[in-house]
């Protein structure tokens, strides 16, 4: 028998676990020249702010082991043209969307979720807490209980979907912004966002990217992002996770969900294998399969701690 | 037409002074590329190198697209090792092509070093139009030459150290060119720095110009947003992907430095 690999997550049914990270796959006209979106649970398209972005100057990227470098500082069209255009691409071919919100205030967060109330066919806001490429740093929201709080918190009072907060591995107690954003309001958390890195060119003596520093992505992520999903899941066993960090294949979509998530986004992996989202979608349920699994909600979180 | 990604078998490699050809059989992407398109290779799965290398299109025949390139990397050394019957997973055809004149023209060729892989394929397009090709490079070993005089009318041959052509670089010949010749439009494929310099030859001679870069890409489809370049567009400039707004772009329009 074919597992069914559809969830509810905080009360959004989804086809399919599987969904794409934000930054990592547009709003989908491109990838769906490789991807039947039909196959993924939801398109987690690219933070959007109110305004557009022009974004960072290049260089933007740099590969490193298993893994690579961004700084790319949200560039995006705005929130009216992304509902506009982007939006209503996914609407007309029947994709479920989750819409990432970025800003650096409080109230850029608020605008947007209030530009995207009963947006079609938006199922739930995440909320971009964690982006590591904004002007200033120390004002990272997911950096400060308090802050994150505040976002979650003014969403929360104007958004009429579910609402995620995404956080940075980058901090000393995740537990602790955790338990803030689902304190003050959020239905879930999607864990985890790029972590901090650098790269230097030894010939030039520069960084390889213009900002200096950027979000680490890959594979070389992953066990960080299963070690914050294990903790986080660990701490608040009913709260929702959509897990990220480096998944390239169904296995490591098991994985993040041993460690505790209910949903799986596939991010880099997109970058060099335009299929990674569909393969990893159709090959989990061929590996529930084989190993006799017959829906995820009896493996979730069920990693084995001895102790 | 939409780019594929396609498992492809290898049927030839072969080295070409310090550079690298590899042929594979795709179809496909044979009858689809376009001049100045791209394909993108992906590395080993498994391995320490994640994302694809984009590759210009120097060639294609029957059902066999030609690459050639600098084995520079982890990435491009293994791709330099791939022997025929190998299997490489390719995607393609990518970017914008180049633009080409509807009336029978004089046009202008600039490839330097490997960057003239583009100009070859551009040239057996440009049947009818009178072509002049100009090729660069360090040294004699780094000048690609895929067979110039049969593409085109004339070749003009620079090298830096002087072991092949006349010695210097492109920029130097190329004022003298563009006076002699005023071709309809000039096109240009090679390293940034020289490109740059070749956009202000143009520019300066008010001839229209059209350049194929070469950027660090994640994902060469449009998504990762990592490849941009600055662009003058309806009057304001935004960055865009070299992988989709080009890699061809109206050299008049990008901001440079």
């Amino acid at each position: 028998m074919t597992p069914d690999l559809s969830v509810n997550v905080a009360g959004v049914p989804l086809r399919s676990p599987i969904v794409t990270a934000s930054g990592c796959f547009g709003s989908g006209p491109e990838m769906s020249r490789f991807v039947d979106l039909a196959t993924l649970g939801a398109v987690v398209c690219k933070t959007v702010t109110p305004k557009p972005r022009l974004g960072i100057r290049p260089p933007r990227g740099a590969e490193t082991p298993a893994g690579m470098l961004n700084a790319i500082g949200l560039q995006n069209p705005g929130v009216d043209a992304f509902r506009a255009k982007d939006l209503a691409w996914l609407a007309e071919r029947g994709v479920p969307a989750i819409a990432s919100l970025g800003g650096v205030s409080v109230e850029d967060y608020v605008v947007c979720a209030e530009v995207l109330r009963d947006a079609p066919p938006v199922v739930a806001l995440e909320l971009n807490l964690s982006c590591p490429n904004l002007e200033d740093r120390g004002l990272m929201f997911a950096l400060s209980p308090g802050r994150t709080s505040d976002v979650v918190a003014a969403v929360k009072r104007v958004a009429a979907v579910p609402v995620f907060a995404k956080l940075s591995p980058d901090v000393t107690d995740l537990v602790t912004i955790a338990r803030a954003a689902v304190d003050a309001g959020a239905d879930g958390l999607s864990l985890i966002n790029t972590t901090l890195g650098m790269a230097i060119d030894t010939r030039t003596f520069r960084p390889k990217l213009s900002t200096a520093t950027g979000g680490l992505s890959g594979p070389a992520i992953r066990p960080i992002a299963v070690r914050c999903i294990f903790e986080v899941h660990e701490a608040m066993s009913h709260v929702p996770i959509i897990g990220m960090g480096g998944v390239e294949s169904a296995s490591d979509a098991l994985e993040l969900i041993l460690a505790g998530a209910s949903v799986v986004a596939i991010g880099t992996a997109s970058f060099y294998n335009p299929r990674a989202a569909q393969e990893i979608a159709e090959g989990l349920a061929r590996i529930l399969e084989e190993r006799g699994i017959a829906d995820l909600e009896a493996v979730r979180g069920r990693v084995k701690v001895e102790g | 037409v939409n780019p594929s990604q396609v498992s492809c078998e290898v049927v030839d490699a072969a080295r070409i002074g310090e550079y690298h050809a590899l042929g594979f059989f795709e179809p496909r992407i044979a009858a689809a590329a376009q001049p100045g398109q791209f394909v993108s290779i992906a590395p080993p799965p498994g391995g320490r190198c994640l994302l694809r290398r984009p590759f210009s299109v120097a060639a294609t025949r029957q059902d066999v697209v030609e690459v050639v390139f600098d084995a520079i990397g982890t990435g491009t050394a293994w791709l330099a090792s791939r022997a025929p019957r190998d299997r490489v997973d390719v995607v393609g055809p990518l970017g914008r092509p180049f633009t080409i004149p509807e009336q029978p023209s004089s046009v202008l060729l600039v490839g330097g070093g490997y960057g003239a892989a583009p100009m070859f394929f551009l040239a057996t397009r440009l049947a009818g139009h009178r072509v002049r090709l100009l090729l660069g490079a360090a040294r004699r070993t780094r000048l690609l030459d895929l067979g110039a005089h049969g593409v085109a009318h004339s070749v003009i041959v620079t090298t830096e150290d002087g072991s092949a052509g006349v010695r210097g670089r492109v920029t130097d010949a190329l004022p003298g060119l563009l006076k002699e010749e005023r071709p309809e439009i000039l096109y240009a494929c090679g390293p940034m720095p020289m490109l740059e310099a070749v956009a202000a030859i143009a520019d300066a001679a008010g001839v229209r110009c059209e350049i194929a870069v070469e950027e660090f890409m994640a994902c060469g489809i449009g998504v990762c947003w990592t490849c941009v370049l600055p662009v003058r567009t309806n009057g304001s400039v935004r960055y865009q992907r070299s992988c989709t707004e080009g890699p061809v772009f109206d050299a008049a329009a990008v901001r440079w430095g």
